[in-house]
């Protein structure tokens, strides 16, 4: 891989990455005022998250029956015990053992 | 009572978001090894970057010999969420915070920053904000530099089945709030319906970076038309 090339690369991404989250927070210090919006603002992590989820995270092991059954894991375990970590070391354990 | 909204208190809320990072970011790692790129610029870009599918997604780009146009497009697509949610997280913040120390938080505001710091009750600091950050910005870097420097000591089951520690903690932010909330559940199954639909539709014509987008922002909006918030909730 050519130096000059893949750090131009590396900036030029990095970039588009940092100025899409700097631009919302450096512009906007207003509170919103309008309730559909807030709502909005509210639910959206939750539906973005979801989104990022499914059905991405059936492939992300290259095994669907192990990532369904790990995920089943940290669905039931975050129902009792949602400790970020734990439910992320248990669903690993839990793909481990299923493949 | 929520704890006051400290650096230490930051710090302990970000070092699972750090683990989890460490275990994803091996993989990362070794994939950045295999298509022939070096350690100090795989431990650049993660360093600077602070994105996972971006980063994935770059190395690819540059191993393939991709246009610098065609990265800023790819890119641009795959981290368009961001904006929602830093526009999201400018809600928490103090409306007289700093030019510069708002700047310094949108650079570590990854989903998984941005969900633990958009479930505080509490208006959100600034030192807090930094603690949060860093043991996810070591985590992420440090992870590839192992993946690069050390990833023949991992096997390819166990890289393989890190993958689902990311999606583990998205489960486990938002199963405890679908529980108590009806509206979230509601978002959480219309989003993760919408996504499936949109990502098995014949021939793909949405790209995954858009899908996410447009799944996670229709299920809002109509959690916020069907179950709009009480004022100052």
């Amino acid at each position: 891989m050519d130096t000059g090339y893949m750090l131009a690369g590396i900036l030029v991404m990095s970039g588009v990455t940092y100025l899409i989250r700097a631009l919302p927070i450096a512009l906007v210090r207003r509170r919103l005022k309008s309730r559909f919006l807030l709502s909005l603002l509210y639910y959206l992590p939750y539906g973005v998250l979801s989104a990022m989820i499914f059905p991405a995270v059936f492939t992300c092991t290259g095994n669907v029956l192990a990532a369904a059954i790990g995920t089943a894991a940290a669905v039931i375990l975050s129902f009792f015990w949602p400790n970020l970590l734990l439910v992320a070391v248990v669903a690993v354990a839990a793909v481990l053992i299923a493949m | 009572m929520p704890q006051q909204l400290t650096f230490n208190r930051g710090v302990r809320d970000g070092l699972p978001i750090g683990l989890g990072y460490l275990s994803v970011s091996i993989a990362l790692g070794i994939m950045a090894a295999g298509k022939g790129m070096p350690l100090w610029g795989a431990a650049l870009f993660a360093g600077i970057s602070m994105t996972g599918t971006g980063d994935l997604v770059g190395i690819n780009l540059l191993a393939i010999g991709g246009g610098l146009i065609e990265m800023i497009c790819a890119i641009a697509v795959i981290n368009a969420r961001y904006m929602l949610m830093s526009l999201s997280l400018t809600q928490k913040l103090p409306e007289d915070m700093p030019m510069w120390k708002r700047l310094l938080i949108a650079f570590g505001n990854t989903d998984e920053v941005f969900a633990v710091a958009s479930t505080q009750v509490r208006p959100l600091t600034f030192s807090y904000m930094m603690g949060l950050i860093l043991l996810p910005v070591v985590g992420w870097t440090g992870g590839t530099v192992i993946g690069e420097a050390a990833g023949n000591l991992f096997t390819g089951t166990l890289i393989a089945a890190m993958n689902i520690a990311i999606y583990a903690m998205y489960i486990a932010i938002i199963i405890p709030a679908a529980r108590k909330s009806m509206s979230v559940l509601l978002v959480v199954l219309t989003a993760a319906g919408l996504s499936c639909l949109l990502t098995y539709l014949p021939g793909k014509p949405i790209g995954d970076g858009w899908i996410i987008i447009i799944a996670g922002v229709t299920a809002s909006a109509l959690g916020a038309l069907l179950f709009p918030r009480k004022e100052d909730a």
